[in-house]
Order: C-alpha cells, then structure tokens, then sequence
C-alpha cells in the first residue's frame, strides 16, 4: 500500500482513447474512450468490467500491443512511464521497456507460450534479450525463476515444453517469464480465468507473495469482483469503454455509488448468502459502435432521469477522497428513487 | 417421488494408441468410475466438480448422447440404457440438455424461427415460436434472426428455447451461464428457476462454480476425478462441508468483500489424470487433512452417511480440521 497524495505515480494514463474500424469499414469502435488512471508504486490496482467494456484494450494500450490497424491510439492519448510517454518512444525505446520494466502475463498462457522451445529457453530469453547475461548465466535464472514460482524440480522442468505442464504450470511458467527481469509493473489481464477455482488460489497467491518480495505494482484486470476484493488496493470500474467508478477497494464494495457497479455486486452469487433471488441488470451491454447518448448507462440503469439521457456526467468526486463515481447521483443523491 | 435415478454408472474411455494407432492401447482414461444418485421430481441437483473430474460426461451419458461402460440409469422407471432407438427418441422428449456454449450448439445457417419449429414438427406439438420466445423473455423480432445476430445471453435464452419446446420433465443444464457476464448470468440463473416454479421441471444443473450452484440447487454433489466424493442438502454442505476437497474448494471461492475473513484452504499439486487415479483415496496426494494417513494411500474410502442424508467418502469426515 502506497499514499497517493506523498508518492508520485509510476504509471500516468490520461485520456487514453483507443478505437478500432470496424470490418467494413463503415463504423467505429471507441473500445476505450477517454480512459485515465494512476499506478503507484507497490500497489495493486484493480480494472474491473465486464466483456467489451475496454479493460482488456486498455492494458494493451500502455505496451503500444493493439493491432494498426485495425485498432488505432488517438492522439491526445498519454501514457506515462517514469516520466516519459510510452506513445512517443521509437520502436528500440519501447523495446527497452516492454518486457523489462513493465511486463505482461495473459488469460490463456497455452496461446502465449511458444510451443516448440522449452519453457527454459522462453523464461532466459528476455534476460539475455535485456540484461545481456550469458547463455549459462540466463538458465540458472531460469531455474531460479521456476523455483520462485514454485514448481517442483525446476532442474528438470526447464528442459520441458509448454504441452509436457498443466495449465496451471503453464500460468507459473508466464509468470516466471514476465518476473525475470524484476520489472516495476506487471499487467496481469485475467490471469486466473481459464483455471479451476482451486488452481486459481494458488496462482493468486503466488502472485500475492511474489510482489511483496519484490516490490512491483500490478495491475490487475479482471471481471470477477471476487479476486478484485482480495488482491487489489484500489479499483478503476469500467462500463462501455469509460471508467464510470474509482475508489479504494474498501470504499467500493462498503460505498459502491455509480449504479453499475452497485448493479455488478448485487449480481455476483455469493457462497456466504442464502439461495436467493439474484439481482440482474436489465438489458445488455450496448455496441461499441453506437454506445448510447448522455450516460452510457442509462438505458439500463434504473433511476435515470431526462438529465442522464442529455448530458454525460463527468467523474464526479464523492466525500471520500479517491472516490469518484460517473453519475449525477453524487450531486444529486435525493434523485435515488427507482423508475423501474 | 423420484423421476431420475442414476446407479454405479461407469464411463471408461479407451486409451490412446501411439504410433498412429499401431502401438499398444495407453491406460484407459476413467471419466466416470461408479457414480449413484437420484433426482425428485421438481427438485435441483448440482453436480459440482473440476475440470476432469466426469462431471459433464455424466450428463451426457444419462441422456445416452454417449453409451455406457456400465450402470444403469432410470428414468421415470425407464431403463434409458435397454431402450431401443424409437422409444428412446419418444423418451429424449421428455429429457433434454442446455449446453455451455450456445454459439457451437446453434445452427448457425437457420434462424431462431427455424430452429425453435423444427422440435415443434418432428414431434407434433402445439407449441409455438412466439409463445417459445416470450416464455425465456425474448421479444418476437428475434425469430427472424441468426445465431451470430445475438448477444451471449440472449443466445443462451434461444438454447433454453429449444429445450422446452418439446416440453420435457427434465433438463441437463451443462454450466448454461459459465460464458455469460455475471450481469447477464444473474438474468439467466432467474429465469431457469422461473421456468422450473412454473413448468415443474427437475435439473441435473452442472458447474464449477459453488456460488452459482448455491442460487439454484436444492441438492449439491461434488466430484473429484470420476467419483462423487460428497452429497448432501445444499443448506447441509454449504454449512458444513464434511470431504477436505469440498472444504478446499469452498474456502478458494474469491468472496467479493474485502473483510472476508475466512480460513482459506490452498491445495498443492494438480488435480492428477484420471487416466493414473492415484491409489485409495483419489484425493489423498492434495489433501490438507491433518488426520490424513497410511490407510488414505492404500483403502479407497466409500461413499457413507455421516449424518442421515449427508454422505462423504472420506475416512476422517468426522474430524474437524
């Protein structure tokens, strides 16, 4: 845990717009439009949403990973590493950077591994690549590495393939590969998801473990609140490519004020309640293509009024410092009332 | 009264040949290995496992969309497995299945018009498209569209569609509302006990998911590598869960509430191939138990009563842990 207001962010995004041309070329997707956040050092951010709200397009955002085209940044964007802006570097720069100092772990780690190199060799090539260790040198991190993550007999595993481990080696071996250069921000987007609920804490728990030996900050994408609760500091909620929430993870789920977010917790089955009527959001996520006018919310949201459909409100702060909710609610609390 | 009833069912599946099908037959792999249970009529059983552990191949093969190594299975005091083709097809009626992904279990060349009246036909039922449609609250411009006009959710409601078409006393809903958002999953969950209050209806409802089986199960089964290793009313296992692997497996469910407290149990190791079931206790190399021993390794456990209704096989269910 870091104090915002003492320690300068490590990671700044501001008014980052990512859109894609759709297929035919005749629309536009704006996957995230006009998204901002910090990342401070050491902590653990949360970016939780639901499929097509941007978190995923996001994260790719901050390594420059999303496809041109079709997908394209605006200018205007900023994302600030240490002071500099990611957007600007060439490509060797960028290179520098990725991998190194801010590294990635995915949803599905079989897609991400390449199949015909051992996971040593995969797990060495970014300390050779960026730390211009030997050959030798980069397998004994190698083995380091797997051990750090905790597979057992890590001599034997790093001469394996990715098809010879499960898939939650599979995860740990990810793991090991983005860890090796010690970067100061990992991004994991979804790294829990394709696993089983018991694989899924170990791998939560390594991930825990492992930031606190070596300092880094996480961000942390993912559409289960669950995880969100128990492993972030601070949550950024996204709904149709905006962030509509941000607080701290306590203030969120004890004060959840945006009416999605409020909406996405009632909806979560929970072990600790009794068989119960779920509460569902009526409607679906909209296209992004054609998010709708004023708040993108409001035609599932239900206490909207004429002012939500004409006028988009801004992130509004609510009492709690760092705690902002994109909704007039927060000005207008006594408008609470459901129409629906 | 009972409406299904499954017992010691066994599904083995062959081992692999190496050497493009000339070497010797691997291990058989034992999807399924002895599984016993049965459904009241208008009650929910959850069939909650891992992935590997057999539970969908059970719902598969009680429908007979795969043969059987063995067991027998009752429905309605038919023996689904010495029916032949033409009273099994009258009987699969009254049995369907709603699949996990709707996408790969739609035609995608036919329009939801085309899909939900093709049931209605083949057996001569009264029913029709719109009245299918408002039933799982989908408006009736939707029977015009294709399977890749429609979101996950509303997919899924033509998936539930098509299975009450041919009104049928009981669904195998195989994880309906894993691929879904948790916003649409909860619209989903609801609507599935609505149908079941209004219809009568009795679920094999299966998923990995213990939070989501809790909205919707009257009874919960959990297993773990091809056998059900614990059975009991849902209030009953969810309170106190008697095997070490439902313990484990409810304790790493992410509660989302920052305060959570509770005692989290992380297993080590994978969950082994059931192809190599480890000796006695399929559980043993992953148990936590404190009072675990010798006789783990080499005694399987049956599955017993510990208290009247609520069955465990585990040699030390007794035990706290």
């Amino acid at each position: 845990m870091t104090t915002p207001e003492t320690t300068p962010a490590l990671l700044r995004v501001r008014n980052l717009k990512t859109y894609f041309v759709t297929e035919h070329g005749t629309g536009t997707a704006r996957a995230v439009d006009d998204v901002s956040f910090d990342l401070y050092p050491g902590e653990t951010l949360g970016i939780v949403g639901e499929s097509g709200c941007g978190k995923t397009v996001t994260s790719l955002s901050i390594l420059r990973l999303v496809p041109e085209p079709p997908g394209h940044v605006l200018p205007g964007s900023l994302i600030e590493f240490e002071g500099r802006n990611l957007l600007a570097l060439s490509a060797p720069e960028l290179r520098a950077v990725r991998g190194n100092q801010i590294a990635m772990i995915f949803q599905e780690p079989m897609t991400s591994l390449n199949p015909v190199f051992t996971v040593g060799d995969q797990i060495a090539e970014a300390a050779i690549i960026h730390q211009h260790v030997s050959r030798s040198a980069a397998r004994a991190r190698a083995i380091e590495m797997l051990r750090l993550v905790g597979i057992p007999d890590p001599d034997e595993r790093v001469d394996h393939y990715p098809h010879q481990l499960s898939g939650g080696m599979r995860q740990r071996v990810m793991i090991a590969m983005a860890l090796v250069c010690h970067p100061k921000v990992l991004i994991a987007d979804e790294p829990t998801t394709a696993l089983d609920v018991t694989i899924q804490a170990q791998i939560l728990e390594l991930l825990d473990r492992l930031q606190h030996e070596m300092g880094m900050a996480v961000l942390l994408i993912t559409h289960d609140l669950g995880v969100v609760a128990g492993h972030a500091d601070r949550v950024v909620v996204m709904y149709a490519g905006r962030v509509v929430e941000t607080a701290s993870t306590e203030a969120l789920f004890e004060r959840p004020t945006h009416p999605y977010t409020e909406g996405l917790l009632a909806a979560v089955p929970r072990i600790d309640a009794p068989r119960a009527r779920l509460h569902a959001i009526p409607g679906q996520v909209p296209a992004a293509t054609a998010w709708p006018p004023g708040c993108r919310f409001h035609p599932r949201c239900p206490y909207a009024w004429e002012k939500c459909v004409a006028e988009e409100p801004p992130l509004l702060e609510t009492g709690t410092p760092g705690h902002g909710a994109r909704c007039w609610l927060v000005t207008e609390p006594e408008r609470k009332v459901p129409q629906r | 009264m009972t409406l299904v009833d499954v017992r010691d069912l066994v599904k083995h599946y062959a081992g692999e040949r190496r050497w493009f099908g000339l070497g010797r037959p691997q291990a058989p792999v034992r999807a399924v290995d002895g599984v016993s249970f049965a459904i009241a009529s208008g009650r929910t059983l959850g069939l909650v496992g891992e992935s590997g552990s057999g539970k969908t191949t059970v719902g598969r093969t009680m429908l007979r969309l795969q043969e059987p190594t063995s067991g027998k299975v009752l429905f309605d005091d038919n023996d689904v497995f010495a029916l032949d083709s033409g009273t099994l097809r009258a009987l699969r009626r009254r049995m369907q299945i709603v699949f996990q992904d709707p996408y790969s279990s739609l035609n995608p060349r036919m329009t939801v018009e085309d899909t939900l009246r093709e049931p209605l036909e083949i057996h001569g039922l009264n029913g029709t498209v719109p009245a299918l449609l408002d039933e799982v609250g989908l408006d009736a411009e939707f029977a015009k569209r294709y399977p890749h006009e429609l979101s996950g959710g509303q997919r899924q409601r033509v998936g539930i569609a098509r299975a009450l078409s041919v009104e049928p006393q009981f669904i195998v809903c195989d994880e309906p509302v894993s691929a879904l958002d948790v916003s649409v999953q909860a619209q989903v969950l609801n609507l599935l006990a609505d149908l079941q209050a209004k219809r009568r209806l009795t679920y094999l409802f299966i998923a990995h998911d213990l939070a989501v089986v809790r909205h919707i199960a009257d009874d919960v089964a959990v297993m773990y590598l091809g056998k059900i290793v614990e059975r009991a009313p849902a209030a009953e296992i969810y309170a106190q869960p008697r095997h070490p692997y439902t313990r484990a497996l409810l304790s790493a469910v992410p509660e989302p509430n920052p305060h959570a407290t509770k005692h989290r149990i992380v297993l080590t190791g994978d969950i082994p191939s059931p192809a190599h079931p480890p000796s006695g206790c399929p559980f043993h190399p992953r148990c936590p138990h404190p009072k675990k021993s010798e006789r783990c390794r080499t005694e399987a456990p049956p599955l017993r009563a510990i208290t009247p209704g609520h069955l465990a096989a585990c040699h030390y269910a007794e035990e706290p842990m």
